[in-house]
């Protein structure tokens, strides 16, 4: 039996210090007509090898893609030495921490994790990391409904350069809770959330405001001045950021004269795969003054009964099994294992080598919009200051273009065309460290290669 | 002096932050040097407090930390309602074949067809194993499930013009995330009590239940380690006030095979496939909350859903799903995870299912059995275990004023993991013991004689307990300091 070690003769003499004569006497408080019939649509079981053969097979089918999306979800070199360490049975197996003398391994990575997105985002303290960038975002906005009670209603203005989908996910979750969101438009020319939009919103009565930095484009935000104004109007900053930029950025707590008030992002970049959407982890750091109204797991450093330090999950009264519906949050279960993976991933590459990251990212995404900019048809139309991203006008329906780049086993982009139909047909491309010469050419080359062929069969 | 303070215990590891020597790094894994473009107004001026340690330092002060974990591949880990079970290694190999982990979640249809037919599938079987007629897998855990379920109910209801309904019922032993959840989701919670049999207090239940009821949030078999018997009955009076049954599937693993939710009259309800489905808990999640529902649920399910037609496989958006109650996630909930959920299913089998329960069954009520015997005393008697029960210490804390910290305590200087301790609130002192199917007798014999062990430590000398646990890398914990004095990061000493 599959992964089950009873012998008949275990299961004989249990049945009898149980006091019953079969396992089926188990089950005599299920109501009969509530028993359920053969799971039809459940194959029978396969061996290891057999399942291990069926995933080969569809991950070749799925293949080696050569990758130029970004859009929240960024490829880098992950080192060797991180998941070799994460899938190690006591951190890969292991539960949340509640017992803190049989968890002080998770417990102090923890620690010493909260310690590194401190000092990155430029804050004082950090969780111990929440589902993802998205959801990160909700739990930023309601964190901020809490820690700006002096209002009666909650208003955020939610610029339209955040990341679509995470506007998308905030709005779903707090909208149950009466939070209502205004949406600022960008400068159509640089990319920038729109300084005369921003400025003249309804600054009375205001919960907080996001700045995402880059914003979803890439673009830099004129983050001092978003700051600036909203702290003089009483809002909260959220500042949405790229872990990775934080080595070359000015972080959150940097910003404006008083600094961002809860910071949260997408942690994926350090040291956690694609996967194909997940799992990954969000993070969230804010100032001392806000911890109590932190949503998810803390970790404290105290002492033993002998005086030796340790590490345990403190401000519990904070959440969901000692407050029940009084909580900051439901979440329970969230991202320990992609956490303990940035940890790991930040230790071995530091802030040099993180800056390295950044820098050639940066380098890469350079060298491609040169190479593009060769490409007829093609054009940048936004020209602010950017990181590692680009969105880039094409001539034909971005939709046609991808699918044929796919056919090549390109994943060439992410379609702006639905988020964004004001800028015409583009595409969010985005080229990391991990992208070599030979890579951004044959990504050009494609490129030039499929519009060639779209155009001369539309004419 | 108590000579068991002596023993001899793991070390600690001093921080990484004390391992750090300036200008010490990793140079194997930096790209090479590239000029800095950022506009100075936007440049980081002070380096953030990153270690700075070679990439053996690190990999030996992480393996050391490991070691000072309990995980499930290195102790038993009997604790309630979290269903510990073997994690097969299979399943994480077959998911982080490089192809998976490479793939970008907005790559193109046509280069996830491989991934997307894994999911595809895994709704579809989830679908039969529960007995609901859709599923989607974005929530990332099971608290997101819940608060996928209930914004559907609420959904559902505004759907229908009914605005009305702003009370979710939950029972006195729910989940602390099930009235987190409803007050999340706007709603007022209501609490019934439970009888004297763990059963839902019907009595109470009628009074509560009527206009204002939107639905109620039910864990069956409940946290008391029963099945609730009178699900019919609960069915009956919430339905009959048009209120919606919502199911927390922390327990799902006692009823694998042998009663599916669905057949309950359960409209929606979560999965925790990191219990239920093998998926390890990592120090903490990813978890994966699935959600399932009844056909008239089915148009609100949060998206990304996976669909199946002519041309392949394919995410379904707001466009194709109008009523959905949305996003959860940035990206495709966990994905990995699932991927891990769908190996697990497909090498148990349609027969594995059925054995899950069963024989998750069979080990609880075994355990219970041979503590009863050892004399122990049982929450609930003259009832079945499910795949979990509880154990009371209330007598022994009143003679020998032993608690249920003190026993957990104990059992972890023997190499178990602690029971879930005080959950659920209203049984005293109380131990939610969930063995899982995956635990040899032998196993369970030997907690059983530990813990009986440890019960006569506590009648000869109560304070052996009271100061355990003694061979870890740390004694008991002072909680009190750590939430007052807080010290959320790492400083260097002054």
């Amino acid at each position: 039996m599959p992964f089950i070690p009873h012998t008949v003769e275990d299961v004989r003499s249990m049945l009898s210090i149980i006091g019953v004569s079969s396992i089926d006497d188990l089950f005599d408080e299920v109501p009969k007509a509530l028993r359920a019939s053969f799971l039809d649509n459940i194959p029978p079981a396969l061996s290891e090898m057999e399942i291990g053969r069926i995933m080969s097979d569809r991950a070749a089918r799925d293949g080696h893609v050569l990758n130029f999306i970004g859009a929240g979800a960024y490829e880098h070199h992950i080192p060797a030495a991180v998941w070799a360490i994460v899938t190690r049975g006591e951190i890969y197996t292991a539960y949340t921490p509640y017992q803190a003398e049989a968890s002080q391994g998770t417990l102090q990575t923890i620690f010493e994790y909260q310690t590194m997105l401190a000092s990155l985002t430029g804050m004082e303290v950090a969780n111990a990391s929440l589902y993802d960038g998205a959801s990160a975002l909700a739990e930023a906005c309601l964190m901020s409904v809490r820690a700006n009670k002096k209002l009666h209603q909650s208003r955020i203005l939610l610029p339209k350069a955040v990341h679509p989908q995470y506007r998308r996910c905030t709005q779903g979750i707090c909208e149950l809770q009466k939070i209502t969101f205004e949406t600022i438009d960008f400068d159509p020319l640089s990319g920038r959330t729109s300084w005369s939009a921003f400025s003249s919103a309804e600054s009375a009565g205001l919960t907080a405001v996001v700045i995402q930095q880059p914003n979803f484009f890439g673009i830099y935000e004129d983050v001092d001045a978003l700051t600036d104004w909203a702290h003089q109007h009483g809002a909260l900053v959220i500042a949405v950021v790229n872990p990775t930029s934080l080595a070359v950025l000015r972080p959150p707590g940097d910003w404006g004269a008083k600094g961002a008030d809860i910071v949260i992002g997408e942690g994926q970049p350090l040291g956690v795969p694609l996967s194909g959407g997940g799992p990954y982890f969000g993070f969230m750091t804010t100032r001392m003054e806000h911890v109590r109204q932190m949503p998810g797991r803390i970790v404290g450093k105290t002492v033993d009964l002998e005086g030796r330090p340790g590490y345990a999950l403190t401000l519990q009264a904070r959440e969901q099994h000692i407050r029940r519906g009084k909580a900051t949050s439901n979440i329970c279960t969230n991202q320990g294992l992609l956490m303990s993976a940035a940890t790991i991933y930040l230790s071995i590459v530091g802030a040099e080598g993180l800056e390295r990251v950044a820098n050639a990212s940066m380098a890469k995404t350079q060298m491609l919009m040169d190479r593009l900019s060769a490409v007829p048809g093609i054009h940048f139309p936004l020209d602010g200051a950017r990181f590692h991203e680009v969105v880039m006008s094409v001539p034909v329906p971005p939709e046609r273009l991808l699918e044929q780049l796919a056919n090549r086993g390109i994943a060439g982009g992410y379609d702006l065309t639905h988020d964004y139909p004001e800028l015409g047909y583009c595409l969010l491309v985005c080229a990391t460290e991990t992208k070599t010469d030979l890579d951004i050419n044959r990504y050009v080359a494609a490129v030039t290669d499929v519009l060639n062929s779209l155009q001369a069969a539309g004419a | 002096m108590n000579t068991l303070s002596a023993v001899s215990r793991p070390e600690l590891e001093p921080t990484i932050f004390d391992l750090s020597a300036s200008g010490r790094r990793a140079t194997a894994q930096a790209p090479a040097l590239a000029n800095c473009t950022v506009p100075a107004n936007l440049r980081r001026r002070v380096r953030p407090r990153l270690p700075e340690v070679s990439e053996l330092q690190a990999l030996r002060h992480y393996t050391r930390l490991s070691r000072l974990n309990f995980s499930i591949d290195t102790n038993f880990y009997p604790l309630g309602s979290c269903t510990m079970k073997y994690n097969p290694r299979g399943c994480n190999q077959y998911a982080m074949l490089p192809e998976f982990l490479g793939h970008h979640p907005y790559a193109h249809a046509s280069l996830s067809q491989g991934f997307l037919e894994s999911l595809f599938e895994l709704q579809e079987m989830l679908c039969d194993v529960t007995g609901m007629k859709a599923v989607s897998l974005t929530p990332m855990a099971g608290a997101q499930g819940e608060f996928a379920g209930v914004a559907m109910i609420r959904a559902f209801h505004r759907q229908r013009g009914d605005f009305h309904r702003d009370e979710i019922i939950v029972t006195q032993a729910a989940h602390g995330t099930n009235p987190a959840t409803a007050s999340m989701c706007g709603f007022k919670v209501v609490e019934v009590p439970c009888d004297a049999t763990g059963d839902c207090d019907i009595e109470a239940l009628k009074r509560v239940a009527g206009p204002r009821t939107a639905g109620i949030m039910l864990t069956n078999p409940s946290t008391l380690g029963v099945f609730e018997r009178h699900i019919a009955e609960i069915r009956s009076i919430v339905h009959g006030v048009g209120g919606l049954l919502y199911y927390d599937g922390a327990n799902l693993n006692a009823i694998l095979g042998i009663v599916r939710p669905g057949d309950m009259g359960f409209d929606v309800i979560h999965m925790n496939l990191h219990k239920t489905f093998a998926t390890p808990h990592g120090g903490g999640g990813p978890g994966s909350g699935a959600v399932g529902v009844a056909e008239r649920l089915a148009p609100f399910l949060p998206i990304p859903v996976v669909a199946k037609s002519a041309e392949g496989y394919r995410f379904l958006d707001e466009r194709d799903c109008p009523l959905s109650i949305g996003r959860l996630s940035g990206f495709m909930g966990n994905a990995g995870v699932l991927l891990r959920a769908y190996i697990y299913i497909r090498m148990i089998g349609r027969e594995g299912l059925r054995r899950v329960g069963e024989f998750a069954t069979l080990n609880a009520n075994y355990l219970m059995a041979r503590l009863q015997q050892a004399g122990f005393q049982v929450a609930f008697p003259a009832r079945r275990a499910t795949h979990e029960f509880i154990v009371t210490l209330k007598a022994e804390s009143r003679d020998l004023g032993v608690t249920a910290t003190d026993v957990a305590k104990r059992l972890l200087d023997f190499g178990y993991h602690a029971p879930t301790t005080y959950f659920p609130l209203l049984v005293p002192e109380c131990l939610l013991i969930e063995p899982t199917e995956t635990e040899s007798r032998e196993t369970l014999d030997g907690f059983a004689v530990t813990l009986e062990a440890i019960l006569n430590e506590a009648r000869e000398d109560v304070s052996r307990l009271k100061e355990a646990p003694y061979t870890l890398p740390v004694r008991r914990l002072d909680d009190v300091r750590a939430a007052k004095q807080l010290e959320l990061v790492w400083r260097p000493d002054p």
